[in-house]
Formats: C-alpha cells, sequence, structure tokens
C-alpha cells in the first residue's frame, strides 16, 4: 500500500503539530518503511506490547527448550514427581522465589511450570507456522489472480469461495482429526492450508487496483517482465496489507489452536498446548483452580498483545484512518492532524486506544441539547 | 438485477457441491468410521464391523459414496421426494438428528445475536459520541478483551464465578455494607460518564445514581428480593411510564406534543392492563403471550393513528415500541413472581442457574416455569456467546459512526440548526448503519455453527454436539450434515449482506 501524500497535511501552514506521524519539513527524503516504522515506535501500547510479547515467548521458549536445545527449567513436562502440599504453586513473589514447583503440580504430580511453558512454546509454534504459511499461500494466490485477471483470476477466485464456505473451525476439527498426532509443527502447516482465503481475498483486491497505476505501466513498457513487476513494484506497495492482515490473522491463529486442542482436534497428549491443558483440567477448577488460571491466562496475554501490536501495524501502514476527530478539539494530540475524510474509505475500523497519546477531547454537548432537561 | 440474482445462485449451488465433495473426502479421511469397532474385543466384533460396513456402503469407493450421499441430499430441495442425509453409524436417519439440533441451536442463538447486535451497536455509538473520553477508552480495552477471550475460557469462568457463585449465594442473599457502596460508586462514575456534559452535571448525575443504586440494593437485601423477585405494583407502572417517556425523548423529542399523548395514552392502557391482567396470566400459555404482545402493539399503533397528528409514522413507532416494552415490564414481572415457586421445586433444589444441558429433565410445571426454566439454562451459553461477537460490533459501529459524523451532510444539518438528538439519531447513525448490515448479515451466517465449543461446554445438545461426535467417531453423514446447513446459511447470508448493501446504499450497485 503506498502512503498517500496527505492532502490536509498542511492545511495552512501553520497549523502543522509536532510528532512523529507528520511529515515535517525536516523529514523530506525519509523513505516509506521509515516513515512507517517512526509511527509505529510512536504508538506507545503497540511497542509495549510487541516488546512484552518477544519477552514472553522468548522466556517460555528458554525455559523449555527449543530446536532442540534443553532449557533452563530443572523438571520435564512429562515426568510425574509426587505431589508435594497438593500441587499447590510456590512461586511467592514478595520475597520473591520460584520453589520447586512454581505453578504447582497437576493431578497426577508433573510440573506444571514445565507444561505451561511448553504449552506456550508449542503454541508459538503453531500461530507463526499457520500465519506464515496462510500469508504465503493468500499472498501468491491473491497476486496471481489479481495480476493476471482474466480466467486465471476466476478459476482462483472460485477456489477461494469453496474453502471459504467451510467455516475455519470445522475444516480445522477435520485436519486435525486427520494429522494432530504428528505433532505440533504439521498440524500447523496442514492448517495454514486452510486460512489463507481472507488474505488471499485482500491481495487480489490490491492488485487489481494497483496494477492500473502508472509506474506499473511504466515498468511493462520499459520491458518488465511480469515476475519483476509483481515482485519490485506491486508487492512492496502492497506490503502494508500484507504485514497487517498476517499480524492479524497470526491472532486468530492462536484462538484457533487453543480451540482446537480444547476440543480435542489439535495437538494431542504426550504434547501439550495452552488449550488442552485447559480442557484437560476444566473439571478441576473448584479444587484446583491455578490448573486452569496460568493457561488461560497466557492464552488471553498473547491474543491481547497480539491483536494491539495488529493494531498499532495497521494504524502505521495506514494513518488515514486513525485521523478521525469527531467535532471540535480543544488540544490536538500529538499525532493528530484533521483531515477531511469524505471519499475515503474505511473498511475497518480502528479504535482509538492505541492512537493515545494525545489529549484530544470533544467539546461535550451541542448548546441546544444542553438546553434540554 | 434479476441476471445478476439467479447468476449468484448459480454459481453459490456449485460452489456448494465442490464444497461439500472437498468435505467428504477430509471426513473420510480425518477418521476410519469403524476403529472403535477394531480396538473392541466383543464376541461379535466381525458381525457389528459386517453390519456398520452395509449401514454405510463402506466397501464403495469414497466418490461412489459421496455421490450416493449428494444426490439423497439434493432430493431435500425437491419437493415430495423424501429427503435423505443417510445414516449415522448407530443406522439412525441423520435427517432427524439434523432436525432436533437445528432446533435447539437456534434457540441458542437468536437470543445472543440479538442482544449482541442491540449492544454492540449501542455501545459502539456511546464510544464514538465521547471518543477520547474515559469511556471510550474503557469501551475500546473491554472490547479488545473479550475479542482475545476465547469463547472455551470464558465459559468456563461463567460456569465458575455465575453460576456456582450466585447459587450458593441465593441460599443467603444479603449484600455486606462493602458490597453496596461498592456497587453504588461503580454505577456513580458509569453514568456520569456516559451521560457526560460540564463538571456541574457530571457531578449531580453521579449523586443520583450512587443514592439510586444504593436504596435498591439495600432494599434488595432487606426484603430478600432475589429469592422472591418482583416489580410491584408500584414500580410496573412506574417503569412503563418510563419506557414511554424514553421513547417519546429518544425518538421525537420533549416539544413534539403528540408524541407526550400518543406514549402517555399507552401507557395509561398498559398500567390499567398490568391490573386487571393480573389474575388471568398464570393460565397463559406461548400463543396468549404472542397474542398479548401482538395487542399492545396494536394498541399502540392505533393510539399514534389517532393522536399522531401531522407525524403519524412517527406517533405509530413510538407507540407500538411503548406497548411493546411495556408488555415486556407485565410479562417480566409475571415471571419473577413465579421465580420462587421455580427455586423451591424439588428438582431445582434452590439452584437456579444451570450449567450443562438445555432443560431440567422431568421438571412438572406450568408455560411459567418452563419458561424460567428456559431462560436458566439458556442465560449463561446466551452471555458466553454474546460477549464474542459483541466485541467485534462494538469495534465496527465505533468506526462507521465517527467516520458518519465526520461527513458533511453532518456539519450541514448542525448548521442548519438541528438539535444534536436529530443530527445524531436521523442523519448520522442510520447512515452508520449501512456498513454494520453488511458485517451483521455475515455474521449471523455464521452463527448457526459458530457455537461448536460454547455447546460442548455447556453440554448442550445442538449443532456443534452432533459434528463433535460424528468427527470423533469418524462419522462423515452427520458432519456432512452439519457441514451443508452451516454453508448453506453461511452463502444465503453473505448474498443478503450484498444485495442490502446494494439496496442500502444507492452509490453501490449490484452488477
Amino acid at each position: 500500500m503506498t502512503i498517500p501524500i496527505d492532502p490536509a497535511q498542511n492545511p495552512s501552514g501553520d497549523t502543522q503539530v509536532e510528532g512523529p506521524a507528520v511529515l515535517t519539513k525536516d523529514d523530506k527524503g525519509i523513505s516509506q518503511g521509515r516513515l512507517i516504522l517512526r509511527r509505529f515506535v510512536s504508538n506507545k501500547p503497540a511497542v509495549v506490547s510487541i516488546v512484552l510479547f518477544v519477552l514472553l515467548i522468548g522466556f517460555a521458549a528458554s525455559a523449555s527448550g527449543v530446536f532442540g536445545m534443553p532449557g533452563w527449567w530443572k523438571h520435564d513436562f512429562t515426568t510425574l514427581y509426587t505431589p508435594v502440599n497438593g500441587g499447590r504453586p510456590t512461586l511467592t513473589l514478595w520475597p520473591f522465589a520460584l520453589g520447586d514447583h512454581p505453578f504447582g503440580q497437576n493431578t497426577v504430580g508433573k510440573d506444571y511450570f514445565a507444561m505451561t511453558m511448553r504449552g506456550i512454546v508449542n503454541s508459538s509454534y503453531v500461530m507463526f507456522i499457520i500465519g506464515f504459511t496462510g500469508a504465503f499461500i493468500g499472498v501468491v494466490i491473491g497476486a496471481v489472480a489479481g495480476y493476471y485477471r482474466g480466467w486465471v483470476d476466476a478459476v482462483l477466485m472460485r477456489i477461494t469461495d469453496i474453502v471459504i464456505v467451510i467455516p475455519v473451525i470445522v475444516i480445522g476439527a477435520v485436519v486435525g482429526t486427520a494429522v494432530g498426532g504428528l505433532g505440533p509443527v504439521a498440524l500447523a502447516l496442514f492448517l495454514g492450508f486452510v486460512v489463507w482465503t481472507g488474505i488471499a481475498r485482500l491481495v487480489r483486491a490490491e492488485f487489481l487496483s494497483l496494477r492500473e497505476r502508472e509506474f506499473v505501466e511504466a515498468a511493462r513498457v520499459a520491458g518488465a517482465s511480469d515476475l519483476r513487476i509483481i515482485f519490485k513494484h506491486i508487492l512492496p506497495n502492497a506490503m502494508g496489507v500484507i504485514i497487517v492482515s498476517t499480524t492479524l490473522l497470526i491472532a486468530a491463529a492462536i484462538i484457533l489452536e487453543t480451540a482446537l486442542s480444547f476440543l480435542g482436534f489439535g495437538i494431542r497428549s504426550p504434547e501439550v498446548s495452552l488449550g488442552s491443558l485447559i480442557s484437560a483440567n476444566e473439571s478441576a477448577f473448584q479444587t484446583r483452580p491455578w490448573l486452569f488460571w496460568w493457561p488461560a491466562g497466557f492464552i488471553v496475554g498473547l491474543s491481547l498483545l497480539v491483536n494491539f501490536v495488529g493494531d498499532g501495524l495497521r494504524d502505521a501502514f495506514d494513518p488515514r484512518q486513525k485521523r478521525v476527530v469527531f467535532r471540535r478539539v480543544k488540544e490536538l494530540p500529538q499525532d493528530a492532524v484533521v483531515v477531511d475524510t469524505a471519499g475515503i474509505v474505511s473498511d475497518v475500523p480502528v479504535g482509538p486506544l492505541t492512537t493515545a497519546s494525545g489529549t484530544a477531547t470533544e467539546e461535550g454537548l451541542s448548546g441546544e441539547e444542553r438546553r434540554q432537561p | 438485477m434479476l441476471s445478476y440474482v439467479l447468476r449468484r445462485i448459480g454459481v453459490s449451488i456449485l460452489i456448494l457441491i465442490a464444497a461439500s465433495f472437498i468435505m467428504y473426502l477430509l471426513v473420510v479421511w480425518a477418521k476410519d468410521p469403524l476403529s472403535d469397532l477394531y480396538a473392541s474385543n466383543s464376541p461379535n466384533r466381525d458381525q457389528l464391523i459386517a453390519q456398520r460396513i452395509a449401514w454405510l456402503n463402506l466397501d464403495q469407493p469414497v466418490v461412489l459414496r459421496w455421490f450416493d450421499w449428494f444426490i439423497g441430499a439434493a432430493k431435500c430441495v425437491v419437493p415430495f421426494a423424501g429427503c435423505d442425509l443417510g445414516v449415522n453409524i448407530q443406522n439412525q436417519p441423520v435427517t432427524i438428528l439434523l432436525g432436533r439440533a437445528v432446533g435447539s441451536t437456534l434457540q441458542l442463538v437468536t437470543a445472543s445475536t440479538v442482544f449482541a447486535i442491540v449492544l454492540g451497536i449501542l455501545v459502539g455509538i456511546v464510544s464514538a459520541l465521547r471518543q477520547y473520553s474515559a469511556v471510550d477508552y474503557t469501551f475500546t480495552f473491554a472490547s479488545f478483551f473479550f475479542y482475545s477471550l476465547p469463547s472455551f475460557v470464558m465459559g468456563v469462568l461463567l460456569k465458575a464465578f455465575v453460576a456456582l457463585g450466585f447459587n450458593d449465594w441465593l441460599k443467603d442473599p444479603v449484600f455486606s455494607w462493602a458490597t453496596i457502596i461498592g456497587l453504588s460508586l461503580v454505577s456513580g462514575l458509569f453514568w456520569q460518564a456516559i451521560i457526560g456534559g460540564p463538571r456541574n452535571r457530571r457531578l449531580v448525575v453521579a449523586a443520583a445514581s450512587i443514592v439510586t443504586t444504593g436504596a435498591m440494593l439495600y432494599y434488595m437485601s432487606v426484603a430478600d428480593w432475589f429469592r422472591n423477585p418482583a416489580l410491584g405494583p408500584v414500580i410496573a407502572p412506574l417503569l412503563i411510564a418510563a419506557f414511554g417517556a424514553g421513547m417519546v425523548l429518544m425518538i421525537a423529542g420533549p416539544r413534539a406534543k403528540f408524541a407526550w399523548r400518543t406514549a402517555g395514552a399507552t401507557a395509561i392502557v398498559l398500567i390499567v392492563g398490568y391490573f386487571v391482567l393480573q389474575p388471568l396470566l398464570p393460565a397463559l400459555d406461548g400463543w396468549g403471550l404472542v397474542i398479548l404482545f401482538l395487542v399492545a402493539i396494536g394498541v399502540g399503533a392505533a393510539a399514534g393513528w389517532f393522536l399522531g397528528e401531522n407525524d403519524r409514522a412517527q406517533a405509530m413507532r413510538i407507540g407500538g415500541l411503548t406497548g411493546l416494552l411495556g408488555m415486556g415490564v407485565i410479562i417480566l414481572d409475571q415471571f419473577m413472581q413465579r421465580f420462587n415457586d421455580y427455586l423451591t421445586n424439588p428438582r431445582v433444589g434452590g439452584r437456579p442457574i444451570a450449567t450443562v444441558g438445555s432443560q431440567t429433565p422431568n421438571l412438572q410445571g406450568d408455560f411459567w416455569i418452563h419458561g424460567i426454566d428456559t431462560f436458566t439454562h439458556l442465560l449463561l451459553p446466551t452471555i458466553s456467546l454474546m460477549l464474542i461477537s459483541f466485541a467485534g460490533y462494538t469495534r465496527y459501529a465505533r468506526g462507521g459512526m465517527l467516520e458518519t459524523l465526520n461527513q458533511d451532510y453532518i456539519r450541514t444539518a448542525r448548521a442548519k440548526g438541528l438539535p444534536e438528538r436529530t443530527v445524531v439519531g436521523r442523519h448520522a447513525f442510520r447512515n452508520s448503519l449501512i456498513p454494520i448490515t453488511t458485517i451483521v448479515a455475515a455474521d449471523v451466517g455464521g452463527l448457526i455453527g459458530g457455537a461448536i465449543i460454547t455447546e460442548r461446554i455447556f453440554a448442550f445438545s445442538g449443532m456443534g454436539s452432533l459434528f463433535i461426535s460424528g468427527l470423533n467417531a469418524g462419522d462423515p453423514n452427520p458432519v456432512m450434515a452439519y457441514f451443508i446447513v452451516v454453508a448453506i446459511f453461511a452463502i444465503t447470508f453473505n448474498f443478503l449482506a450484498d444485495l442490502s448493501y446494494s439496496a442500502l446504499d444507492p452509490r453501490v450497485r449490484a452488477k
């Protein structure tokens, strides 16, 4: 997606506000990537989210070990230990001490910290693989359909329609039943083959409009091959849509994987996932609530963080959407420029949470309304 | 237009056939329906295997089996041809199983869909009107949170806290002073933030709602209200009148005399009706209820027709809505009066909120008792389904409303001196509904199949359990029946969404 030079960016010359999201004279000559990065970095909730997300996954991965490397945590997630103190968590925050089983032990005595960390690692494997596989297939199909149009487009889009008719959780459950026993990576790869439809449609729409632009025409006149036009000219301009929808796909993938594992169609024992941990301990909620709270907290946390990051990315790639400031504004937020939004259609509305860097307030209700009881 | 519709239907049917073929192959690939028998060691194992092969035609190739299934399913569309969706592994006809499942799933999703749409749009609009305020941030964070909360986590939490907690608390339903003060303060904060305005008004609103909430909770606590709930002969008429006034203020504004007269007349009829109907209501059944509601709406509409002066349509709308809501108050009061009977019923045993199933088995009682029973069973799954779709609608409604509020015609409407209510209600709100309509329509199509997880948690035997048990047994016919219903719903509603878009927004044309 191109970042359009905003017509109302500097409407009268002197209303320019300082802020990273706005082009000032000094900023001229900065690349688009840099601009987007700046806009993203100025969005505090999104930055905090991405940092927490990386830290959380890094912590879990280092504790349980990944890619064949051993983790630093002393217990294994499959070994049975003698239950100590009814399997209660030994974690104490003040004075901080992990104890022998910081998250407690499950009903048969396995170390719950090791299981939860393993669950986070497995769930993140799955969500990244689903996200990237789905995005890759979606981009390829969408790009080919949008670029070549005609019968190629018709065939590919009908295939997309056929897959889209089947609800994701249904086809996911069927696929999970078939390949769930093969381990998390295989499961994720197969699930990636069913979630690409949304991205394919978006990318196709983007390609359809971009291929009519003058720079594509120019490239074609200059003798560029189709592949070169697709990769060098159109794809970089469609990157915004792709990155944002991939992030949102990753957020949806966490929920999909945990839900499938909860239903028993996803990751199977002895491997653990956050969803299967909840499913296994659902009935023990009254007696051993911690067996529910740890995985539930991590699922909600991961999903929330990814959603915040996705929202921040969307604002960074398409700043037009966040500039919707309703009515009179007492004090402009740092990065807000009131833009005439006529004719701008945003198909996905954006919340203010990630735009919350300023103190813009609306001036209350109009005088007419105030006079009424 | 006609050719567009026909072409679209034709393509949809082809897509449906292709998708059903893929789905059939996938289900057959996923699991062998004989696997449980191979593992069993019953003496007549071989005979059972042979029987199941005969039932399901497992000796034929997959494509032929799909074709058989497809011919049977296609007969469902042709009248009098006899619908045949095959049998499951217990040799029960799937058509009958499907009928039951569709009924109970519809019961489950209808209420949650309606509440999610109404609440979601309401909250989204409040959020947009108070953009960048504390309310807005709170609602936005809440919608993000609910969006990220998987339905199974929500279901387990609701079961553990709402159901068990409320049932335990109901043994001795008394609020502690700390609870009363805490809840009152929260309600004060909430209402002053929603209503907004200058500081004085906020303070007045906050104080009023703190006092009202505190007094209400104290009264409920000392009067044992939660075991014997009722609105009573004072509150119910007041509520009816308040609904009437609310409709007038929302739709016509405080200066419209004809609207006040319409709502007043309707409310008086309903208040009289409240006292007249008291002895008659217990003998009522479901159809009587429907008739009562229709009569109430009719009374309101008639009042609007006669008192409506220049704006009959608006007056009839106000009258009809007042009638509907007022009758709702009367019926709600009757349900509340019977709640104690339900609570002390030996099958219920003082623990009303149920966590499994769709009804209490062997419950004796009349229409009202069964109504309360259905309510207590559907309450938690409905909340759980509602909160999930509610989050999405809030975000869309907020975004749509903000975009509309920044349009030129809104500025024009304000500039020509229209009251804020008219600007927001008539010019902004209606236009912001256009994009939401399409999203809602597409969502409703998915809802019928989307309750898989919620049904599993609350042990509800609807479409979801048909699918899960079928898939677990490797039984293709129930899974395919589930799939075909879900797919038809999804395609139909997507189609309706596209059509409604071009109907609502003349700039968009279906081609």
